[in-house]
C-alpha cells in the first residue's frame, strides 16, 4: 500500500477516488463528497485533477481513527455516469473475491 | 499432546488482556495506526483487501480435537464459516472484525491456543514435522525441543523487535517434511558418534524476493546448549542485521553478506560468552517438558486385520489407502493424511463443519489428536489399521478423502489477490483450474509425485521457489502474468527452481503446466523416475522448448 | 517528556548538554557518546555525575572500560520498531555488570515497558504522558515469564521444577 506521503508525488491520469479500510471491522470504504466514508463506490467523491486528488487524500488521511491506509485509486466512469473500479485489485476490493466462498453466505 | 499447565494458561490470558487493551486504545484514537500496526502484527492481525485477517498458531502442527472444535467455533462465530491452513502450521481467518478480535482470542485461549508472534518482526511459530512422534525411524520426538523453543521465543524481551521476521523449523527424520532448509534457523535432530543427541543447525534459509537455501553453521550442537546457541544467533542478528532496507533485513542477507564462516565466528564468539548460563537445558529441565507430552496407549494390533483385507476389494478404497496412508512407528497403526485439496477447491481451506467432523473422527480413531502439515493438509496421526475402511467412508462424506496427497493437484497456494493486499495476482483460481485439469486420479497417479506451488507475489507465501513446478504471479501493465519455474524442492535436497522463460498470462498457466507435464511423461526414463529427478537429469531446456515452441 | 524512574514519574536530575555547548562545572549531565569518548578524562574530572547517550549502532564494548565512572547510560530507540538497544541493555547489565541507571530514550511507548524492564532498563523517557501514568499497571500486566534474563524474574520452567521438587519432598 502506498503511503499518503509517497502519493504526494503521484499525478492522476484519470478520474479517481480515495479508498481505505474502516478501522473497527476492516471493511472497504470510499471517501464521500460529504467529508465522510461510504461502503459504496457509487457514493465516492470523484477527483479529476492531481490537486483535487491530493486535497481529498489529505482530508481522508487526517481521519486516522476511522480509517486505515487511505490512498488514491483509479476509476472508470461509464457513459451513464456509473463509477467502476479502474483495475483488478480495486475490482476485487469493491466486488469481493473472484471465487466461491467455501461456505455460501 | 503437550498439556498446558496453569502457567502457560495464565500467560496466554495475560496476552489476551493486553491485546484487548491495545484494541481499545486504537478504537478510541489513543493509538495511531502507525503505532498500533506493529502491536496488532505481534498478535497475528493483518489488514487484507476486504477485512482484517487473524493468523492463529498451531505450534509444531499438533492440535487436540477440543482445540480444532474451538477453531471451528471461531470460524462460525466471528468469521464466515471457514479457515485457511497455511504453509507454516497456522490457520487464518479472513473476515474477522477488529472490535471482536479480543473475544475471539479469549475463546481460543480457553483451549490453549493463541496468535502470539504469528506475524511481525519477531520469532514466529516454531514448526516441525507433522508426523513428529509417530514417524518410523525418528531420532526422537522433535516437539519436545519445539516446545522448549516455543516457550523460549514467546514474548522474548530482547528479540521482539528484530530487523525482520524470524522462522524456526525442526525435524528429527531423515526425510525432511518440515522444510528446514528454507527457514531462518533449521534444526535437524541427530546423534553424534558418541551417541549424544543434538542438532545440526542451519541458518539463513528463506524464500521471498531473494531465495536462499540454509547453510550449516554448526554440525552438532548438544541438546543442552540449544537455547544458548540460538540466543547467540539471534543476538548477532538483532545487532547487525540490516534495518535500512526491508528487502535486505532477513538473516539470510546478513549471512550472505558476511559469508557463513564469518557469521559463524561472530556467533561462536557470542556463544562462548553465554553457553554456560541460565539457558543451559540440563536433563531435568528437558525431562520436565518431555513429561508433559502424553502419548496414546497403543494396543497390540495386527498389521493386516480382516477389515483391511476385505476393503482391499474396493478399488476406490485402495486408491485412497495407497495415496493417503503412511506407515506408523507402532505396528497395526497408520498415519492418515486428510487432503484439503479437493478438485475445484481453494487449497488449504476447511469449513467449520469439516473441522468439527475431523475433531469427531480424531476422537473416534486417532486418540483425539490432529496434525497440520506445511503442505496445507491435515493428518490423523494414530489410526488403527483396522479402522481405515470406516474412517475412509467417513472422510469421504465430508469431502476429505481426495486421494491426491503429493500428486499434481496437491497444490500449495497462498491466498493471493483474492484476499491479500500484498499480492499482484490471484493464486486460488489458478490452483482451482489446475485441479480441474488433472482431476482424473489415474492420470495424476501416472504422473506421480509432483508438487505445484503458487504464490501471488514475490513474498513467496506459496513457496513457489521450492515447488517442483513453481508459479509466481506478477503484474504487467495491469494484467496478471505468471512466471514458471521448475526443479525446486523443499526437502532434505532443497533447491530453488529455475525460470523456464517469459511470464505467461493468467489464461495460459494451466496449459503451460500441462505442457510441462506432457514433456515429462514423454521424457522420463522409467515410470518411476519422478518429475523432479527428470528435471535434474535433463535440465530446464527440453521443458522450455516444449512450452515456448508454440507460444 | 516525562521520566519514569523506579516505577514513578520523577524529575530528571540530568541535564542534556549538546555537543557544541560548554560543559557545566557541576551537576549531572547527559552527553553524546562522541563527546564523551573525545576526552573521557576531562569529562570525568568535573564535579557531578556523567551520563552517556549511546547510539544503538555502536558496539557497547567501546563503552565497557568506562562503565564504573558513569552514573547513567541512555540507550536509544530511534523508532519503537528498532530493537537493537534491548541487546545492548542486556549486555551492559548481564555481561558487563553495569549497575548504574539504564535509561530508555527515543520512541518509548507503553507497550514496550515490559520488554525494557526485563532487558534491564530502570529509567524511561516516555513519549506520552498517558503512557507514563500507566507505567505501574503496565509493568504488572504479566506474571509468567518464559525466558531467563538478568532481571531475576523466575522463569516458568524453574517455577515448575521448584513445584515438582516441593511436591516430591512433601510426599
Amino acid at each position: 500500500m502506498t503511503s499518503p506521503l509517497e502519493q504526494k508525488k503521484i499525478r492522476i491520469a484519470g478520474p479517481s477516488v480515495v479508498t481505505a479500510n474502516r478501522t473497527w471491522d476492516g471493511v472497504v470504504i470510499y471517501r464521500s463528497p460529504q467529508h465522510g466514508w461510504s461502503v459504496e463506490l457509487s457514493d465516492a467523491a470523484i477527483v479529476r485533477t492531481s490537486d483535487e486528488a491530493r486535497a481529498l487524500l489529505a482530508e481522508s488521511a487526517a481521519d486516522d481513527v476511522g480509517a486505515i491506509g487511505a490512498y488514491i485509486a483509479p476509476v472508470e466512469i461509464s457513459d451513464t455516469g456509473k463509477i467502476k473500479p479502474g483495475n483488478l485489485r480495486e475490482r476485487i476490493r469493491s466486488k469481493g473475491i473472484t471465487i466461491d466462498l467455501p461456505v455460501p453466505a | 499432546m503437550y498439556a498446558y499447565d496453569e502457567l502457560d494458561r495464565t500467560l496466554i490470558n495475560e496476552r489476551v488482556s493486553e491485546f484487548r487493551d491495545q484494541v481499545k486504545r486504537r478504537l478510541s484514537g489513543e493509538l495511531t495506526e502507525d503505532e498500533f500496526k506493529m502491536l496488532r502484527l505481534q498478535n497475528g492481525v493483518y489488514l487484507q483487501l476486504h477485512a482484517y485477517m487473524l493468523r492463529v498458531a498451531i505450534p509444531y502442527g499438533t492440535l487436540s480435537s477440543k482445540q480444532l472444535r474451538r477453531l471451528a467455533h471461531v470460524a462460525r462465530r466471528y468469521d464466515r464459516g471457514y479457515g485457511h491452513f497455511t504453509t507454516r502450521q497456522n490457520i487464518q481467518f479472513n473476515w474477522i472484525k477488529l472490535a471482536e478480535l479480543p473475544d475471539a482470542l479469549a475463546d481460543l485461549a480457553e483451549v490453549g491456543i493463541h496468535a502470539m508472534q504469528t506475524s511481525g518482526n519477531n520469532t514466529r511459530n516454531v514448526t516441525s514435522d507433522q508426523w513428529a512422534g509417530v514417524a518410523p525411524g525418528e531420532i526422537e520426538d522433535p516437539r519436545i525441543w519445539s516446545e522448549l523453543l516455543r516457550q523460549y521465543t514467546t514474548l522474548h524481551p530482547e528479540f521482539s523487535f528484530l530487523p525482520r521476521k524470524f522462522k524456526f523449523a525442526i525435524t528429527a527424520s531423515a526425510h525432511d517434511r518440515a522444510a528446514i532448509k528454507v527457514h531462518d534457523i533449521g534444526l535437524r535432530l541427530h546423534k553424534n558418534a558418541e551417541g549424544e543427541t543434538g542438532f545440526e543447525v542451519l541458518v539463513g534459509g528463506g524464500l521471498g524476493r531473494t531465495p536462499f537455501i540454509g547453510k550449516t553453521i554448526k554440525p552438532f550442537v548438544p541438546g543442552r546448549d540449544l537455547l544458548s546457541y540460538v540466543e547467540a544467533i539471534l543476538r548477532v542478528y538483532n545487532q547487525y542485521g540490516r534495518r535500512d532496507n526491508i528487502y535486505k533485513a532477513r538473516i539470510k542477507i546478513l549471512v550472505h553478506e558476511l559469508g557463513i564462516e564469518k557469521f559463524a565466528q561472530e556467533v561462536e564468539q557470542e556463544w562462548l560468552a553465554t553457553r554456560d548460563s541460565a539457558l543451559t537445558l540440563d536433563d531435568a529441565v528437558v525431562e520436565e517438558i518431555r513429561s508433559r507430552f502424553t502419548y496414546p496407549a497403543y494396543e497390540k494390533l495386527p498389521h493386516m486385520p480382516d477389515e483391511l483385507k476385505k476393503a482391499a476389494h474396493d478399488p476406490d478404497f485402495e486408491t485412497w489407502r495407497k495415496n493417503s496412508v503412511a506407515p506408523h512407528k507402532v505396528p497395526g497403526y497408520a498415519i492418515v493424511t486428510l487432503s484439503l485439496k479437493p478438485v475445484g477447491g481453494p487449497p488449504g481451506d476447511a469449513t467449520a463443519d469439516q473441522m468439527d467432523a475431523v475433531a469427531d473422527l480424531a476422537d473416534k480413531y486417532s486418540f483425539g489428536e490432529i496434525r497440520v502439515g506445511h503442505e496445507q493438509n491435515l493428518a490423523l496421526p494414530h489410526v488403527a489399521r483396522r479402522d481405515l475402511p470406516v474412517l475412509w467412508r467417513a472422510l469421504d462424506k465430508v469431502g476429505l478423502a481426495t486421494p491426491n496427497v503429493n500428486l499434481v493437484t496437491d497444490i500449495i497456494a497462498c491466498p493471493g489477490l483474492d484476499y491479500c493486499s500484498l499480492a499482484n495476482a490471484r493464486s486460488i483460481p489458478i490452483a482451482q483450474e489446475l485441479t480441474r485439469r488433472f482431476a482424473n486420479h489415474d492420470t495424476a497417479n501416472l504422473i506421480g509425485r509432483l508438487h505445484v506451488n503458487i504464490s501471488g507475489c514475490i513474498n513467496a507465501c506459496g513457496h513457489h521457489h521450492v515447488g517442483h513446478i513453481g508459479i509466481l504471479g506478477v503484474e504487467k501493465n495491469g494484467e496478471e502474468f505468471y512466471q514458471i519455474t521448475i526443479g525446486g524442492r523443499a526437502d532434505e535436497h532443497a533447491a530453488v527452481g529455475t525460470l523456464i522463460g517469459p511470464a505467461v498470462p493468467y489464461g495460459e498457466v494451466a496449459d503451460v503446466v500441462e505442457d510441462i507435464v506432457e514433456a515429462y511423461l514423454a521424457l522420463r526414463e522409467r515410470p518411476d523416475e519422478l518429475f523432479i529427478d527428470a528435471v535434474k537429469r535433463l535440465g530446464v531446456e527440453p521443458f522450455r522448448e516444449r512450452v515456448y515452441a508454440t507460444r | 517528556m516525562p521520566l519514569v524512574k523506579n516505577g514513578k514519574i520523577a524529575t530528571d536530575t540530568f541535564v542534556r548538554v549538546a555537543d557544541d555547548d560548554p560543559l557545566p562545572g557541576d551537576g549531572a549531565i547527559l552527553i553524546s557518546a562522541a563527546r564523551f569518548l573525545e576526552d573521557t578524562e576531562a569529562v570525568s574530572r568535573r564535579l557531578g555525575k556523567t551520563g552517556v547517550i549511546w547510539p544503538n549502532n555502536r558496539d557497547v564494548d567501546d563503552l565497557v572500560p568506562y562503565l564504573d565512572r558513569l552514573a547513567a547510560v541512555a540507550l536509544v530507540f530511534p523508532t519503537f520498531r528498532d530493537g537493537r538497544a534491548y541487546s545492548q541493555a542486556r549486555l551492559l547489565r548481564e555481561r558487563h555488570g553495569y549497575r548504574g541507571e539504564l535509561r530508555a530514550t527515543g520512541q518509548v511507548l507503553r507497550d514496550q515497558f515490559m520488554f525494557m524492564l526485563r532487558a534491564g532498563f530502570d529509567a524511561f523517557e516516555v513519549k506520552k504522558e498517558s503512557d507514563a501514568v500507566a507505567f505501574t499497571s503496565t509493568a504488572k500486566r504479566y506474571s509468567v515469564f518464559y525466558q531467563p534474563t538478568g532481571d531475576g524474574r523466575v522463569t516458568a520452567l524453574h517455577r515448575r521444577m521448584q513445584q515438582r521438587h516441593s511436591e516430591s519432598a512433601g510426599r
